[in-house]
């Protein structure tokens, strides 16, 4: 394949992944509350953006599920990861493979199995069964980046650490915790962004009254999307493009990154 | 670190995943062979033979099958694109650039391809500017399958992007120094090598596709109804917990299946997207 090939080839997939961002984009300055009517320009809905309480609860209750979630999976996440490669061969292979149920399950089958566990032990719909849900999918995201991490450490660095009079606690948080800490801070990422993208299992374990931006989205499609989402997503897409572009701009941060990888 | 202390720290863990992983799936099974007074019965998963629901898994199946195999086809080039650009050290962004999407939510990206699909939308604006005939795909299947690729495009890529990179790159040259010509290197080395990647992708492409009910709601004008829409209808319309889970148990076989596969072909989990 010549070069001008490839070039036109990774353009067109370019176009392909990026063209709802524009129409998203376009559509949030769009003045007509229609989807597919142009009704002139305006900044209106980012300037209701603020005012509107309901689309802002949703955003606090998105933002506070994600923080919360991904911090509680990537605790428990990240010391199950260091425990279970301290475990014999038969056992870590069981454990790896009850952890990778949820990332290769359907989405609707994890969604349903949480709705039906609430269900039978009679367990009030709302916002805690929804972080239950969030952090039960995003533990995984955290084993499997923190596995490497520690696979790669050096055992006796530890028991140096210890010979030489730290504490096990205190050898694990100078000596251990150092080495395998951007795999944490992966995980934890993946884990945020997870439990912000997901929709399906917040729609089987979220209780009336309770919404994320995505269960409001869904329940605004069959009357019309109201165009301040457009506004809100455009914000959130920006905002990420924005903070990655520093990140790989900050000197030095490329040899960190090949190193998280 | 083989002190006893650090095996305990699997127990939150452990408690969580038996929890919120094994005993969920035992209540699939339980409500799936159950009918509402508790007694055994095959009655729901049999439920799948009713024209309804069978209609409902073809055409699931036919849409998610066509879609994997479009983005293997899609994706299998633009990752060797993308592997070979490695020395030129913007590798690392251009994947960014292809997880970037992610960020917006999926349900407006999707909604987004109304947009444009549409009778009257962008693509077709565009069409009929340029004289071209236009498309009619909008609440067909197509327009599914379309959604489909869409969203789980990066799923294939990322997989085999990173298996590609895996190659050493002597074998090529040591092929080539054997006389095989290009063709006879992608066949020979290339292709066999990738095979964990095409795998993991094929599962991170189809299991999403064939359980999907969002992409079918939103683009396929809720006509078109998939095996996974009439699971979501039985869960939060009709309520009727034993049919969704009777029919969720058929589903599960077929995920079972690509999961094997996944662990015979990818047993150090080279091709995963992480």
């Amino acid at each position: 394949m010549s070069n001008v090939l490839k070039k036109i080839y990774i353009a067109l997939i370019f176009i392909f992944l990026y063209a709802p961002m524009a129409v998203l984009i376009v559509l949030s300055f769009n003045a007509s509350k229609s989807r597919s009517k142009w009704g002139g320009f305006t900044f209106k809905w980012y300037a209701k953006l603020l005012s509107d309480s309901d689309i802002m609860e949703a955003l606090g209750t998105t933002l506070l599920l994600a923080v919360l979630s991904s911090l509680i999976a990537t605790f428990i996440g990240t010391i199950a990861a260091i425990a279970i490669m301290s475990f014999k061969k038969g056992m870590r292979t069981m454990l790896l493979g009850i952890t990778n149920i949820p990332m290769l399950n359907a989405e609707i089958v994890t969604g349903i199995s949480l709705m039906l566990l609430f269900i039978f032990f009679n367990i009030k719909f709302g916002f805690t069964t929804i972080l239950l849900a969030h952090i039960t999918f995003n533990i995984p995201y955290v084993i499997l980046s923190v596995m490497p991490r520690i696979k790669q450490l050096n055992p006796s660095a530890y028991e140096a650490a210890m010979d030489l009079g730290a504490s096990p606690f205190k050898a694990f948080m100078k000596v251990v915790f150092p080495d395998i800490l951007p795999g944490v801070f992966s995980g934890l990422l993946m884990a945020f962004t997870m439990s912000i993208d997901d929709f399906i299992i917040t729609h089987f374990t979220k209780g009336a009254g309770v919404d994320t931006l995505s269960t409001k989205i869904y329940s605004q499609v069959r009357k019309g999307i109201d165009p301040k989402m457009y506004a809100l997503s455009s914000v959130i897409f920006i905002t990420v493009l924005i903070l990655l572009i520093l990140v790989n701009m900050l000197p030095g941060s490329k040899s960190k990154a090949k190193k998280a990888k | 670190m083989k002190n006893r202390f650090v095996k305990w720290l699997s127990l939150p863990y452990v408690i969580w995943a038996i929890g919120f992983i094994i005993i969920p799936l035992i209540m699939v099974f339980y409500y799936g062979l159950t009918d509402k007074s508790g007694h055994l019965t095959f009655y729901n998963v049999a439920n799948i033979t009713l024209p309804v629901h069978f209609k409902a898994l073809i055409i699931a199946l036919l849409l998610s099958l066509i879609s994997t195999v479009i983005c293997l086809l899609l994706s299998y080039p633009l990752a060797m694109i993308l592997a070979n650009m490695n020395s030129s050290g913007n590798n690392k962004l251009m994947i960014l650039v292809f997880v970037l999407p992610m960020w917006m939510n999926f349900l407006l990206r999707t909604l987004a391809w109304q947009t444009l699909l549409e009778n009257e939308g962008v693509i077709n604006t565009i069409l009929t500017f340029l004289h071209l005939p236009t498309l009619k795909i909008i609440n067909t299947p197509y327009a599914i399958v379309f959604g489909m690729i869409y969203n789980f495009l990066p799923f294939m890529v990322l997989p085999i992007y990173n298996v590609l990179c895996k190659i050493d790159k002597n074998l090529l040259n040591a092929a080539r120094d054997l006389g095989a010509n290009e063709v006879q290197t992608f066949f020979k080395v290339t292709l066999p090598l990738s095979i964990p990647g095409i795998i993991s992708g094929i599962t991170m492409v189809f299991v999403p596709a064939l359980t999907t009910f969002v992409i079918s709601d939103l683009l396929g004008g809720s006509k078109i109804l998939l095996i996974g829409n009439v699971i979501e209808q039985e869960f939060t319309l009709n309520s009727n917990w034993h049919l969704g889970s009777g029919l969720s148990i058929v589903l599960m076989l077929f995920i079972i299946i690509s999961m094997i596969a996944t662990a015979i072909f990818d047993k150090d989990g080279e091709g995963s997207a992480l």
